[in-house]
């Protein structure tokens, strides 16, 4: 199986005025292809910056990161952003989608970035609503969803380009019980249905259950790793 | 990306707050529509101004006698009785002379059939609308043989006509008495309006000089003569050759100082075409002022707007967008912002154009130079006052942005 993730003694320390606060203290991590991992921890633990730095976000202060087989620890910013725009793909809590601008285009944006043609955006835009089974939306603003079905239309969104790793940030944070449930099983759905990576940044087990590893964070360190069986 | 790409999300992100790009053009729409109508009205002006220098014949070069010394008082110039017929003939075969006119100037009342007018009356000669540039209305103007002969012949001013023959009755074939005197009208003049000064110059009966000479003033001498050059770049030649010839006639030599005085009405032009770019530079710094309150208005506007929008600017970097594509589409929305509202400004200030000029009758001409300096102008507005915010939203830091509540 090929490596999407690796990274070796990856550190991250902000400097705050005369302050110095790890973020990050020298992590070790390998995620293969097809894998569905959840990042745990308490707030402040790192499980963020490291999944910003994951996402080419952020750049960690030492160590090395490797993305799909090549280092990627000290690109130029522009050189991260095509890399987010061609083999990334972001969910946030928030859902982030642009206001007044409907679903359909929501959806075409990360393609726009990536140079695809509008043709093309159009109909891989469609199929990928389809998918996670809100084309009936492809019209309709943000303001006039749900939402359970803004964040479906993100999910879509974050998968139009193929993005060889998923990185959800607390999907599920803004959504009730039973619409989370639904959210997750898209993410499994997508893991197990079409191999897609995915990296799950949760504060809650019962989302984290969802996954097929739970990675745990504490202090900037992994202090647990364990593979599971997926729940239902 | 392509600058069409751009320029779609630009317009895009525009178009999605429509009222509040409405609002931010406000001020570069004011300050084109202000910037528009202004140069019209200097346009305006300054072509009314021309207009009239042209009815006078801006060829025209205007020869008087000089001044009379008596008893210590000085006349000034028109007052020694120094200039002939003669002259004019002289001066007529000048090469680079179109045409040549004495001027006898008489003020006297004119009768006809029960009304009755105090005018001046001008002895001149056929030549002298060709001179003036100054077309007739009806009927004919007198020949060289009237003027040979001395003939009774007139031709009238519109502000003799209509005081003269109120009834609205054509003058042409009617006799009127100047000091006694029966001229018949042969011809009337088309209306100059006011000129320049304020004068009417309408108010004018014009008769061959010799007839004004001999019947009317019974002097040998004429109070000025009007030559026309053959273009305007012979204005100056043709000035010092009448000097000269005029000095030879007259027997001028140095230090004596000669008894007549050649002017040129392109002085005049000079004057008022100065006059008018300064009026333009003045109407020009305040549509600069105009625009840059505008500008400072889009920029204010970008910049809340790039605070607003910081979660945006955030999604589109996570997205993949470049700082510069950031850059790019902020710079892109504050340009389409200034230009668009140019271009509305320029529709808006034509329109109030043609509606004063239809409302005031001011002759106002909307030079397409204008037009085009004010949308490229705003659209330079557009580019100085957006870096500024667009550099802003291209530095933000994604994760910051991201978080940004």
């Amino acid at each position: 199986m090929a490596t999407v993730l690796n990274v070796a003694g990856l550190s991250k320390i902000y400097e705050l005025g005369t302050q110095r606060v790890v973020g990050l203290d020298r992590v070790d991590l390998t995620i293969e292809r097809g894998e569905f991992v959840a990042v745990m921890g308490p707030s402040g633990s790192g499980k963020s910056t490291f999944m910003h730095i994951a996402g080419l976000l952020d750049q960690p202060t030492a160590g090395r990161y490797d993305f799909e087989g090549d280092d990627v620890s000290s690109l130029s910013p522009d050189e991260r952003a095509d890399i987010r725009s061609r083999r990334l793909g972001f969910v946030f809590q928030s859902y982030n989608l642009l206001p007044r601008t409907t679903a359909l285009e929501n959806v075409e944006l990360p393609m726009i970035y990536a140079g695809v043609p509008q043709e093309q955006r159009r109909k891989a835009a469609r199929e990928m609503m389809e998918i996670v089974g809100v084309a009936q939306l492809a019209e309709h603003h943000p303001n006039q969803m749900s939402g359970g079905q803004q964040q479906r239309v993100a999910i879509a969104r974050s998968l139009v380009n193929d993005p060889g790793l998923l990185l959800a940030d607390e999907p599920t944070g803004a959504l009730d019980t039973k619409t989370s449930e639904d959210v997750m099983r898209i993410f499994a759905r997508l893991n197990q249905e079409r191999g897609i990576t995915i990296l799950l940044v949760t504060h809650e087990p019962d989302i984290a259950a969802f996954a097929k590893r739970v990675v745990t964070f504490r202090d900037g360190r992994v202090v647990s790793d364990r593979s599971q069986e997926r729940a239902a | 990306m392509s600058t069409l790409a751009t320029l779609r999300l630009a317009l895009d992100a525009l178009l999605r707050n429509r009222s509040r790009s409405m609002l931010t053009m406000l001020g570069i729409i004011i300050g084109v529509a202000a910037v528009i109508v202004t140069v019209a009205i200097g346009a305006g002006a300054r072509i009314s101004v021309e207009q009239q220098i042209n009815a006078l014949g801006s060829n025209l070069l205007v020869i008087q006698p000089g001044s009379v010394t008596q008893s210590g008082a000085r006349s000034g110039f028109g007052g020694a009785s120094t200039l002939t017929p003669a002259d004019g003939l002289a001066i007529a075969k000048l090469p680079g002379v179109a045409a040549v006119s004495p001027n006898v100037t008489v003020r006297a009342q004119a009768v006809a059939a029960g009304n009755n007018w105090q005018t001046t009356i001008s002895g001149v000669a056929p030549t002298y609308t060709f001179v003036r540039t100054w077309p007739l209305q009806s009927g004919t103007f007198f020949t060289e043989s009237d003027v040979q002969s001395a003939n009774k012949v007139a031709v009238l001013g519109q502000t003799v006509v209509a005081n003269l023959f109120p009834d609205g009755s054509s003058p042409l074939g009617k006799t009127i008495l100047v000091k006694g005197v029966p001229f018949t009208v042969i011809g009337t003049l088309s209306s100059l309006g006011q000129s320049g000064m304020g004068q009417d110059q309408d108010d004018t009966i014009l008769v061959p000089y010799t007839s004004a000479m001999e019947r009317l003033t019974g002097l040998s001498t004429v109070n000025s003569l009007m030559a026309s050059a053959k273009d305007a770049q012979s204005v100056a030649p043709v000035q010092s050759e009448i000097e000269s010839l005029l000095d030879q006639r007259h027997r001028i030599t140095a230090p004596n100082p000669p008894d007549f005085q050649v002017r040129n009405l392109q002085d005049v032009a000079q004057a008022a075409s100065s006059t008018g770019n300064v009026l333009e530079l003045l109407l020009a710094g305040v549509a600069a002022v105009s625009l840059i309150v505008g500008g400072i208005g889009i920029m204010n506007i970008m910049m809340v707007s790039v605070t607003e929008r910081t979660r945006e600017i955030g999604l589109r970097m996570s997205l993949g967008a470049r700082g510069k594509t950031i850059l790019r589409q902020f710079l892109s929305e504050s340009i389409l912002l200034s230009t668009a509202g140019g271009i509305i400004g320029v529709v808006g200030g034509t329109l109030a154009t043609l509606a004063i000029a239809l409302l005031a009758k001011w002759p106002m001409v909307v030079p397409a130079s204008s037009v085009l300096s004010a949308v490229f102008f705003s659209a330079m507005v557009g580019i100085f006052f957006g870096y500024y915010p667009a550099r802003k939203a291209a530095n933000l830091n994604p994760i910051e942005a991201l978080r940004f509540e």
